[in-house]
């Protein structure tokens, strides 16, 4: 059975790589544009893994991983952050949220797809 | 026995002299006699009897007045005499008594005028020799003096009670910046020599420093200094460092010697950090922005190389992205550059600090605005901060108070701990859970603590640092935390072992020689009544004023204020202002004060200046000449105003009389002839009140004399004679 997956961001450009990327390596793809939307696409789709942005519109990308992270039946639930930003402390801050994993944009397309494939495994 | 109780005696022995012998012999006469000699001396006596008392009176009285007269020149002139004499010992050299009365007392004087003369001409060769070796050391203050105010840093010297002891003008330009209102004009009044740095920077910043001093010298360390930044309401920031004076040594096997003092210098950063602070800015906006574009372009060029099969249609979009992208990257380079030309809303800028110095005033800040106790956790005491403690301060001040307002907290714990290049400072507190939501919104609030506000936002702080903010539990326990994430600065401090001890007394430059660091304070600010009056610190003063009624309505038109302090009067630090009584003056009052209409029109009015007249009071003994006349323009005024002097005050008018009961005149023009003192700019209220000071400085000599050492003595003794003339 293949993997579900949510892709979480407010820009079309990236979501067009995402989709296509995690659409060839066989997984089944969702996606939402903002907070909200994310929240009940988890709820309706049932994501495995979530790929989430960290700016966005009504809600940020730290809101909705301390959202998932808040409901026990969501634990197996997998949040890699996506963001353009960088710094350290935000890094700190995803992780410290509940985040598995933390990437920075520019991301090489290689590295994320493995990123997500071993925390699916 | 005084010298009237001795007058009365000495009447009446001359009066039984006179009458006793007469009396005693007719007795004896008397009782001797047979009963017709009795009748036959009655007969002889009695008719005559009128004559001789006549007689006897007449001669009492040539007696009394010439014993008068006796008196008068021999005690009363002697007594006079010997008063001037004393001025000649101690207030005023010049002096010389003048040759009065009978021979004998002209006599004396000329001969204590030539023993005077001898004595002068000994001191002036002693003084000469003094003066001599004196300048040598005179020459080598100037060259400080001269090097101090070249600097273009504010230095300020300091005893361990808080104290000023020498400052430069630039410290007192940097100063002025902070002083409030009315202040002001009395032209940086709030520094001053034995004022205390308290009134300028904060205690728990001054102490907290000199314990890491402390804390540094045990260690050994090369660089026993601390920095801490300060800034004022009107935005400019000051970077403060603090280094130890040490005493000179006593026993030369001690391990370490005391600190007996300190010296900080003070530089004003805000300029410096500007610049820096723009291109912090720029390369923030640039690398932020970059990112998110570039990581759109990056993915889908590189999902384009991995896919060669894919269909055109896809393709296309695929290029279209970085097209799309690759413009806005241009677009966003663009308004970045803009942006740069029109922010010059500059930050703050940010300094290296210790984390727990920031707790300490961030501790201090909470306790006092909010009322909230504060507890410390775990505290790495050697982390460096890259902060702004400033508006980090206000950001922990405002969770703070957010949190008691909102959750109702009765306590708040700090912990400070680091992970590689980032701080954590963790404000925890046990209850009522909150939810991140609620973080969010106050993020983006403006901080207001009760009637602080800053357009600033907590998020504007956070990303100020470059750092983050988040809730956290720790479910176990039942609490909950912010953490603010800092970056960690580079430890400013070098160890160089080899160069330790070269702080110890070797090296101590020569200029700490001022023999000023005796920490003599009481633990109080108020004034210790039994110091001694060489000790205290006095603010002289006088006012002129409409007349002579306040309760008629008579209005204060100047003040004038000079500070005495060890000694000395600081003709530097002065209060010195006009004040416009918004009634008509009265003419006949012009030619004594010389103040006209166009000069107090358009000045402070009463109630702007009493308070900074109180303000440059503050902790000192007030003195005046005829104090109770200038007092009671200011007690009119206490209750409208709320300012109350109630420090003791001198009266230079009752404490010339202690001195000189003997003197007729106790006006300053006598009393300052009669000490030596030059009456320059008389009736201005400043020229009154140097005059004053001046006079009040020799009598502190003269009231030693007398026993009055310290100032309840004189207080005691001004009262007594206040009583004292109240009967006459």
């Amino acid at each position: 059975m293949s993997h579900k997956i949510l892709i979480v961001d407010d820009e079309p450009n990236i979501v067009i790589s995402l989709e296509f990327l995690m659409k060839k390596e066989g997984f089944i793809v969702a996606i939402a544009v903002d907070g909200d939307a994310a929240l009940e696409q988890v709820a309706a789709f049932n994501p495995d893994l979530v790929l989430l942005d960290v700016m966005m519109p009504k809600k940020s990308g730290y809101e909705v991983c301390q959202a998932i992270r808040s409901d026990p039946a969501r634990a197996a639930t997998k949040v890699v952050m996506l963001t353009a930003k960088g710094r350290e402390s935000e890094v700190a801050k995803g992780l410290a949220l509940g985040a598995d994993a933390y990437v920075t944009k520019p991301f090489a397309t290689k590295d994320l797809v493995a990123q997500v494939k071993s925390l699916l495994a | 026995m005084n010298a009237k109780l001795r007058f009365a005696v000495a009447v009446v022995v001359l009066g039984l002299l006179m009458t006793g012998p007469f009396i005693l012999t007719g007795t004896l006469l008397f009782a001797d006699a047979k009963e017709a000699e009795r009748a036959a001396l009655a007969d002889l006596l009695v008719p005559r009897l009128p004559l001789g008392a006549l007689l006897t009176t007449l001669g009492f009285i040539v007696g009394v007045s010439v014993l008068r007269n006796l008196f008068k020149q021999y005690v009363q002139g002697l007594l006079g005499m010997s008063e001037k004499m004393r001025l000649m010992l101690g207030a005023n050299r010049n002096f010389r008594v003048a040759a009065e009365g009978p021979p004998e007392v002209r006599e004396l004087a000329r001969a204590v005028n030539d023993l005077a003369q001898q004595r002068d001409e000994l001191l002036t060769d002693v003084e000469t020799q003094i003066d001599h070796a004196k300048a040598s050391v005179e020459e080598e203050k100037n060259r400080l003096a001269a090097l101090m105010s070249e600097l273009a840093m504010g230095v300020v010297v300091c005893n361990l009670d808080g104290r000023i002891l020498l400052y430069n003008n630039r410290a007192r330009l940097q100063f002025k910046a902070l002083a409030q209102g009315p202040t002001s004009m009395s032209g940086g009044a709030l520094i001053g020599l034995g004022r205390s740095i308290f009134a300028i920077l904060e205690r728990a910043q001054i102490t907290h420093a000199l314990d890491n001093i402390q804390q540094r010298l045990k260690r050994g360390s090369s660089e026993p200094t601390a920095n801490f930044i300060t800034s004022t309401r009107s935005g400019q920031l000051l970077r403060a460092q603090m280094a130890p004076v040490i005493a000179p040594s006593v026993d030369p096997n001690a391990a370490e010697n005391p600190i007996s003092g300190y010296v900080l210098t003070v530089e004003n950063i805000t300029r410096n950090f500007e610049r820096e602070s723009q291109r912090d800015q720029v390369l923030q906006q640039l690398t932020d922005g970059t990112r998110s574009a570039l990581g759109n372009i990056r993915a889908a060029v590189e999902t384009l190389l991995d896919s060669p099969d894919m269909e055109a249609d896809y393709r296309g979009r695929f290029m279209h992205v970085i097209a799309d992208e690759a413009k806005s990257m241009s677009r966003r380079l663009e308004s970045t550059m803009n942006e740069f030309a029109d922010s010059l809303k500059t930050r703050w800028p940010l300094e290296d600090v210790l984390g727990v110095d920031i707790i300490a005033a961030a501790t201090s800040r909470v306790t006092s605005q909010l009322k909230l106790a504060i507890k410390n956790e775990a505290q790495d005491p050697a982390l460096w901060i890259r902060a702004d403690s400033f508006s980090l301060i206000q950001a922990i001040t405002f969770l703070a108070s957010r949190l008691q307002d909102h959750y109702d907290i009765r306590e708040l714990r700090f912990r400070l701990s680091s992970e590689g290049k980032m701080a954590f400072l963790d404000l925890i507190w046990s209850g009522t859970p909150m939810s991140s939501e609620t973080l969010y919104t106050w993020e983006y609030e403006s901080m207001t603590v009760g009637s602080d506000t800053t357009p600033m936002t907590l998020r504007d702080v956070i990303e100020r640092h470059g750092g983050e903010v988040w809730l956290q539990r720790e479910t176990a326990v039942h609490r909950l935390y912010f953490r603010l994430v800092l970056p960690v600065a580079a430890t400013p401090e070098m160890q160089h072992d080899e160069q330790v001890g070269h702080m110890r007394g070797e090296s101590r430059p020569e200029y700490y020689d001022f023999d000023l660091f005796a920490a003599h304070d009481a633990a109080s600010s108020g004034i210790d009544l039994d110091r001694k009056l060489s000790d205290l610190t006095f603010s002289v003063f006088d006012t002129e004023t409409t007349g002579l009624q306040p309760s008629q309505g008579d209005e204060i038109i100047q003040v004038g204020a000079v500070r005495v302090v060890n000694g000395r009067l600081l003709r530097q630090e002065v209060f010195d202002q006009l004040v416009d009584p918004r009634i008509p003056l009265k003419p006949e009052g012009i030619p004594i004060h010389g103040i006209t209409e166009d000069m107090v029109r358009g000045q402070p009015t009463i109630d702007v200046v009493l308070p900074a007249f109180h303000e440059f009071c503050a902790e000192t003994v007030l003195v005046a000449h005829n104090a109770a006349f200038d007092m009671r323009f200011f007690q009119m005024k206490e209750d409208s105003l709320g300012v109350r002097f109630a420090q003791p005050v001198l009266d230079t008018l009752l404490l010339s009389a202690v001195i000189h009961p003997n003197q007729e005149s106790h006006k300053l023009e006598s009393i300052a002839e009669r000490l030596g003192v030059n009456v320059i700019g008389r009736h201005t209220a400043l020229g009154d009140a140097f005059v004053t000071g001046e006079v009040f400085l020799k009598m502190i000599a003269l009231l030693a004399d007398k026993g009055i050492f310290t100032l309840r003595d004189a207080l005691d003794a001004a009262q007594k004679t206040y009583f004292a003339r109240v009967k006459y």
